[in-house]
């Protein structure tokens, strides 16, 4: 895994591990934890749709203790693993 | 005296006459077969035992049999007692077909003698049962009973029908079967445009796979005995068993098959199809459902020289539209091939949702008019009157529920039902079409799509897959496939990964069990 805006990789790993492990629990039981990769487009690539983006919003809220509008929910900003991570670092 | 109007039957009589010694009918099942002139005559048996047991003109008489040279004698027998046959599934429970000859008040039924009790069980003590045996049926390989049926409480018998030759109930909405009327006019119309069209003589083998409770049965049963053709019949669980069916094929040398689609996928990947010879099969029709190109085109390959055709119509309308492919499938093909022009017996007509006839090239529900089409629903009027639209000069069209266009060249592109469209976050969606988009994917053997109402979501899109072996079962790897062809509010919520997919007796995916999985 790369380093994102020059952050460590512990840093990294705690958000991003918890990220996925929901995403996989919540949006695709049943599959294989190495398919969900840190570039993986979950919102472009038809993976989440809008309504699963909404419930990923509120676990990130809840879990991370950041603040999320509502311009911020879109594939600009939570499209993979990568941009969710960096996301969430922006904001805490 | 000859039948003033034409009838079904009368084609058996006249190949007969013709043809006395040609071998009618196979059942390489049981080892038998039979000549025109035998069968000619065991029908005139049945015939006879059906008067004797009161069967009177415009009566209706059930069919309870396995396929078999029994089965399809009982069927000529009734319709030469001037009755109308009722076949009902031989592998369904015997309270369904209990219903059914309830349902459209048969006077008679044959019945395998191994089914007897059973069915007569169904039956409670508002009706009184006689059975006898029907022995000289015996040397076929099935034995018949004949059960004639009163009801107690006195003759309620519904009105005849006229020239009312067979129903085939289907299933209905509601849960309860109906039953699609036709007459001997609208059977004999698709028959006669079926061998004007494509053109068939006595030299010909047909295969008789689809159950004859399945409308795919009419041409089967029809349209070799009017050439005199030699009918091969293929029993419910030989019709299964892809590497039985296809040397059944070869050594019979069946010249013209037809089939759903499902059958012929089953033939190509599981029958073996290189260790025969099958140059002899000149005519490939299929109906019932789509056809997915990349099984077609395997089809081609094993099978590169007999005509294709893609017949469609649902059971109130015989076959009304049909489609012969071009000899070679192009490499850009990815589509399904249309369904094509109407038949020439038949005529079309294009609506939209407020009656209103659409421009050419835009989608629309399918009505068909003509000669092939149904007489209605038996003992439903209201459901009867339902299923027409009438025209400002009281023409009388058939709402197919199926939603088409009509192209230029190839007649009607099948789009898909009317009751398998949804609408998603606002689009609407074609089921069938997220269906054609995963069957690209080179892992996918099988794909259904069913919607289900969704508190959150509104409707939930699950898809069902069968995937080829080692093929990859992963949800994201499926997604992103279908976020890569079709537009993302069509991309499936989830994804069901199953070894095969549920079937109905009729060899079509069963939509109502897999609206039962989880």
């Amino acid at each position: 895994m790369a380093d994102v805006n020059g952050l460590d990789q512990a840093q990294i790993t705690e958000i991003t591990e918890p990220v996925k492990e929901f995403i996989l629990e919540t949006f695709l039981p049943g599959e294989d934890p190495s398919a969900l990769e840190y570039d993986t487009p979950l919102i472009s690539g038809g993976i989440i749709d809008s309504i699963s983006t909404l419930k990923l919003v509120t676990y990130l809220e809840e879990e991370f203790d950041i603040k999320v509008q509502a311009n911020e929910m879109n594939a600009d900003n939570l499209d993979t693993l990568s941009e969710i991570t960096t996301f969430v670092i922006s904001k805490q | 005296m000859a039948d003033p109007t034409p009838t079904l039957h009368q084609l058996l009589v006249e190949s007969a006459h013709r043809l006395p010694d040609q071998t009618a009918v196979v059942d390489p099942e049981r080892n038998k077969h039979i000549s025109y002139a035998d069968f000619d005559a065991l029908t005139t048996q049945i015939q006879e035992h059906l008067r004797d047991a009161g069967v009177v003109s415009g009566d209706r008489v059930g069919v309870y049999v396995p396929k078999s040279i029994g089965s399809i004698s009982a069927i000529f027998g009734i319709l030469k007692a001037d009755a109308a046959y009722i076949p009902v599934d031989p592998t369904a429970p015997a309270s369904r077909n209990a219903f059914i000859f309830q349902d459209c008040t048969v006077r008679c039924f044959i019945v395998d003698s191994t089914l007897l009790d059973g069915i007569q069980a169904e039956f409670d003590d508002t009706y009184t049962l006689e059975a006898s045996r029907l022995e000289f049926a015996d040397s076929y390989g099935i034995e018949l009973s004949m059960v004639k049926v009163t009801l107690n409480n006195g003759d309620v018998q519904n009105p005849p029908v006229e020239n009312l030759a067979y129903i085939l109930y289907t299933s209905g909405s509601t849960g309860k079967p109906k039953g699609v009327m036709h007459t001997h006019e609208s059977g004999l119309s698709f028959v006669n445009w079926c061998a004007e069209t494509v053109g068939f003589s006595e030299k010909d083998t047909f295969s008789s796979h689809a159950p004859f409770h399945f409308d795919l049965s009419i041409l089967d049963i029809y349209v070799p005995i009017k050439h005199g053709s030699t009918l091969v019949l293929i029993g419910e669980s030989l019709g299964k068993q892809p590497a039985r069916l296809a040397p059944v094929i070869a050594e019979h040398e069946i010249t013209v098959w037809y089939s759903t689609p499902s059958i012929l996928r089953l033939l190509v990947e599981y029958g073996e199809l290189d260790n025969h010879d099958y140059s002899q099969v000149r005519v490939v029709f299929f109906a019932g459902e789509v056809f997915p190109i990349k099984h077609l085109r395997a089809l081609k390959e094993k099978w590169p020289h007999p005509r294709y055709l893609n017949l469609y119509g649902p059971t109130e309308t015989n076959v009304c539209t049909y489609y012969e492919l071009p000899s070679e499938i192009p490499d850009s093909q990815v589509d399904p091939f249309p369904i094509g022009p109407v038949c020439e017996n038949d005529k079309a007509l294009v609506l939209n949702g407020d009656s209103t006839a659409v421009e050419k090239g835009e989608e629309g529900e399918l009505l068909i008019t003509g000669g092939s089409v149904m007489h209605g629903y038996w003992n439903l009027p209201e459901r009867s009157a339902e299923a027409y639209f009438v025209d400002d000069e009281g023409v009388k069209w058939y709402r197919t529920g199926d939603v088409v266009k009509e192209s230029p060249e190839d007649g009607f592109i099948f789009v898909g039902r009317r009751d398998r469209m949804v609408k998603r976050r606002g689009y609407r969606v074609e089921l069938g079409e997220i269906e054609a988009a995963l069957y690209r994917h080179p892992d996918v053997k099988e794909a259904a799509v069913i919607a289900i109402p969704h508190e959150e979501k509104g409707i939930l899109v699950k898809a069902f897959l069968s995937i080829a072996e080692g093929g990859s079962k992963s949800l994201i790897a499926m997604k992103k496939f279908c976020s890569e062809n079709l537009p993302l509010y069509m991309v499936p919520d989830n994804f069901s990964f199953q070894p095969a997919l549920p079937k109905t007796s009729t060899d079509k995916i069963n939509y109502q069990a897999l609206k039962t999985i989880d």
